[in-house]
């Protein structure tokens, strides 16, 4: 079991407030992404529930009962840390073992453990060696093998593949995604990544200043997002947004379109504008298109138009794609 | 990278580099040399480089004249002394600087470097007068107590360094793998700190070995470290140079054994991290 | 909670140390401001007065306070002098690639291990004796007349005794300096178009100006205060030639039995070594910062 449901959580560091409560209700077994600009308070939000900070106020409930007042080490979580934070001085199995040993399992169970995560961690041969003879990848897998070994109620991970190169960093995020669900253990992931958010997580909670602007799954997001902030943050390349006239046609302040809605034609009734920029990845262009008093849109367009700077476009967005938002930012729904 | 260099170059570096320190090395080699002639040959004009008389008298005499051993221990339970205390005070103390700091952690950093600065002759008169009549001169006791205190500051200085490079989230995985501090202190902390707890023990054992300010002043006899002993050759009528050269040569040979080992970590631990 | 637990915990672990430290610190300057104060001196007990500053108005103007002060002056000069001057090029050298260097780096550093009664007494009899020392000997050999360097130029033999002990540290300081320094930054400057020199002097030079600061700084501290190589070589004399501020305090104390004017002359001791001290913790601190 892995309930874990925040009422209230705050963090204030001497008069600056890092978390200005948060509620969350995160289910049993579900795979949980914190996301959000450096400097939200996702990191320490993670580390409030992992009990290596005390809370200001509020409620840190796992399975019900409020863990304010308990030690990291009794709350039953096991965290993956970015730097991944091997015990330098211990082999690959006492790293592995020391969670372990220091709740007094009998011998032989730790090592029937210990084994048994190597295996499914492909760390098997590396046992006996130390951390610092390791590449970085088989590091991250022996620090989430210390994690998985002691089966505990939840894995906390802080930004656990920013220290990995591009492919090796898809390659674990699979991993990663494939043994969350192999174990059904709730997970709570902290990233500043939206491609690791939006693939690999059930649900993605929004941080922004301290405060959880939205919460829920990746295509809800990505479909309904609750403000101008989520708007922008989720989807890449951005969303664009256009204000003034022709956002008040359609009863908003602003309004938003996401560049792959965007029909972009050579001759058209849509918005007129000129190609600044044309980016040719193959499957795709992204075009950068002046429209003048709307600023610069973002379009994409699948396959080739064969369009170059300086070529007059007209952009049309889709219907029932456009995204309208209030004057406080807020989405209007219909 | 290395870069390659030309060989040419490479032989006249070379060969400066061994002439000078060759230079810089020479008296104490002179020194272990007289230690091995007799009195004459030592004084002897011109002096003999190698071809002299070998003999190991010089150290037998030293010890059954003046009690070398005696001297000898006294510096090991006084540099060993309060070389332990100190770290015993100090481990505590950095520990709790390095992974707790608060505001003022850095003001108490620098008050205990500030310390360090002032001068022994500025407090030599009260500390004189306060051994006096408590009857700490030359004691072994008195001695540890005021080597130990004068140490203070830079071992927990250099302990605070080391201690400073353990990344804190090693400790924080130790915390979420169930360890108490009592065993992570055992099991991780230790363990991960024991090179600098290593060189810091070795440095502060070279600093009280060398003392001399305080050990010359309340020291005569009975308590007297190496340093001292070897002060009362400096008397007219105690130049015996090849017996000077042996008493001095054991003086210093074990901790010119240690120092070459502690080499790397002397200059973080006497520039107090300010270079690395 | 937990982490407050950790906090009081750490506070309890520096309570010894903060503590022993500061009765260190309070307890023997409070009475030598106490003793400054009296006339008080051991030969006479008993006859202990009040004599408000006047302690300090004898110190500062015994001639041998100006003596001692200008003695204490050049001696700290001319070490840091020869130590950096000799340093740089000596740890420059010792940057290179020489075959064999963890050898001469033993034999370069190795003065610094010895202990101050030591070097003294090994400098002044087996080198610099005027009959049978090396130095005489190498003397005659150019045929030049053997100089009595304890008589002649006594606070120039102590000087060059220190300078011999502390060059080992500038030059291991400075050394260690020089490794840290980028070799990309060389680089860069190669490939600007600069040579040997123009890179020593605007790369290496700068990147040398604070291990040079902390070097002039630490050695300051230590050489206010000299005293073993005095005291087993010349003992401050002749006359007051090689007498420093440390020496002239200790003799009032310990000779003359006077701890007034002794306690005065340290609190003089501890001003001046406060002003460098100033300049190093300020250095220090700029450095925790990172």
């Amino acid at each position: 079991m892995g309930q874990i449901t925040l009422q209230g959580v705050q963090k204030s560091f001497g008069p600056v407030h890092i978390i200005k409560g948060a509620d969350l209700d995160i289910a049993d077994g579900s795979f949980v992404v914190f996301v959000g600009p450096s400097g939200c308070g996702k990191t320490t939000l993670l580390r409030l529930i992992a009990g290596l900070e005390d809370v200001t106020g509020g409620a840190i409930m796992i399975d019900g009962k409020n863990v304010v007042d308990v030690p990291p080490a009794k709350r039953g979580l096991s965290m993956v840390f970015q730097s991944y934070a091997l015990y330098p001085h211990m082999s690959v199995r006492g790293n592995i073992a020391f969670g372990l040993k220091m709740a007094g399992l009998p011998k032989d169970e730790i090592n029937k453990k210990v084994e048994g995560a190597a295996a499914t961690l492909n760390l098997t041969p590396y046992l006996d060696r130390k951390p610092r003879e390791l590449s970085g990848g088989q590091r991250q897998r022996v620090a989430i093998g210390r994690a998985i070994v002691r089966e505990p109620k939840a894995f906390l991970f802080d930004e656990p593949l920013s220290n990995l190169d591009a492919a090796l960093r898809v390659q674990m995020r699979l991993e990663v995604t494939r043994l969350q669900k192999q174990l059904a253990t709730t997970a709570i992931y902290v990233t500043h990544d939206q491609v690791e958010a939006m693939t690999m997580a059930d649900k993605i909670v929004v941080l922004n200043a301290g405060k959880i602007e939205q919460y829920g799954s990746p295509l809800e997001l990505y479909e309904r997002p609750a403000n101008l902030f989520v708007a922008g943050f989720i989807g890449s390349p951005k969303m664009n947004f256009v204000t003034g006239e022709e956002a008040k046609q359609q009863g908003a302040a602003t309004i938003g379109v996401r560049p792959e809605h965007l029909k972009v034609e050579r001759d058209g009734q849509g918005w007129q504008g000129t190609v600044s920029v044309a980016e040719h990845l193959g499957s795709d262009t992204f075009l950068y298109v002046d429209c003048g008093p709307l600023g610069m849109l973002t379009a994409r367009y699948v396959g080739e138009l064969g369009l170059h700077p300086g070529d007059k476009v007209s952009l049309t967005p889709e219907p029932g794609r456009i995204h309208r938002f209030d004057e406080g930012g807020k989405s209007i729904r219909a | 990278m290395a870069r390659m260099v030309t060989t040419q170059r490479k032989v006249i570096s070379t060969a400066a580099a061994w002439l000078v320190g060759f230079l810089i090395f020479f008296p104490i080699l002179w020194m272990v040399l007289a230690s091995f002639k007799t009195e004459l040959e030592a004084f002897a004009i011109p002096p003999s480089f190698l071809f002299f008389h070998w003999t190991t008298e010089n150290y037998v005499t030293v010890q059954e004249r003046s009690d070398y051993l005696h001297h000898a221990l006294n510096s090991i339970l006084i540099a060993g002394g309060s070389t332990l205390i100190a770290m015993l005070i100090a481990i505590p103390a950095a520990w709790s600087m390095a992974f707790s700091p608060t505001k003022r952690t850095k003001d108490i950093l620098l008050w205990m470097l500030s310390t360090k600065m002032m001068p022994p002759v500025g407090v030599l008169v009260p500390i004189y007068l306060i051994y006096r009549d408590f009857g700490l001169l030359d004691t072994r006791t008195g001695l540890i107590f005021i080597l130990c205190l004068g140490n203070l500051p830079i071992v927990i200085w250099m302990l605070f360094t080391y201690f400073k490079e353990i990344p804190k989230d090693i400790l924080e995985a130790a915390r979420m793998d169930g360890a108490t501090i009592g065993r992570e202190l055992v099991y991780v902390l230790t363990p991960m700190a024991i090179p600098g707890l290593a060189s810091t023990l070795l440095l502060n054992l070279i600093l009280a070995w060398n003392e001399a300010f305080w050990t010359l002043n309340l020291s005569t006899l009975e308590a007297a470290p190496l340093t001292t002993f070897i002060a009362s050759y400096s008397s007219p009528e105690g130049l015996f140079w090849a017996k000077l050269s042996a008493a001095s040569t054991l003086a210093i040979a074990p901790i010119l054994v240690l120092g070459w080992f502690s080499q790397r970590q002397l200059v973080r631990g006497l520039t107090f991290g300010a270079v690395k | 909670m937990a982490t407050q637990q950790t906090q009081l915990l750490a506070r309890t672990l520096l309570t010894p140390a903060v503590a022993l430290l500061f009765i260190w610190m309070i307890v023997p300057l409070a009475l030598t401001l106490y003793f400054a104060t009296l006339h008080y001196n051991l030969l006479d007990p008993g006859s202990e007065s009040f004599v408000g500053l006047e302690n300090f108005r004898y110190f500062l103007t015994d001639p041998a306070f100006l003596a001692s002060l200008q003695n204490t002056l050049v001696l700290v000069g001319s070490v840091l002098a020869i130590t950096i001057v000799l340093g740089v090029p000596l740890a420059l050298l010792l940057d290179q690639q020489v075959v064999g260097l963890s050898i001469v780096r033993l034999m370069v550093i190795a003065p610094f291990f010895v202990m101050p009664t030591v070097s003294a007494l090994v400098w002044k009899n087996l080198l610099m004796h005027p009959v049978s020392g090396l130095f005489a000997w190498i003397a005659k050999l150019f045929g030049v007349p053997a100089i009595d360097w304890f008589n002649d130029a006594p606070l120039f033999s102590v000087i060059l005794i220190i300078s011999w002990q502390w060059l080992p540290f500038a030059t291991l300081i400075l050394l260690t300096a020089l490794q840290s320094l980028d070799e990309e930054q060389k680089e860069a400057a190669e490939m600007d178009g600069a040579r040997a020199v123009s890179t020593f002097i605007y790369i290496t030079l700068p990147h040398l100006a604070r291990p040079i600061t902390v070097v002039i700084l630490i050695e300051t501290i230590f050489l206010l205060t000299v005293f073993a190589e005095i005291f087993v070589t010349t003992g401050g004399g002749p006359g007051l030639q090689t007498t420093n501020i440390a020496f002239l305090i200790y003799s009032q104390a310990l000779i003359q039995y006077d701890v007034g004017s002794a306690s005065a002359g340290g609190l003089v001791a501890v001003v001046l070594a406060n002003i460098v001290a100033f300049f190093l913790v300020r250095i220090v601190g700029k450095n925790l910062e990172a």
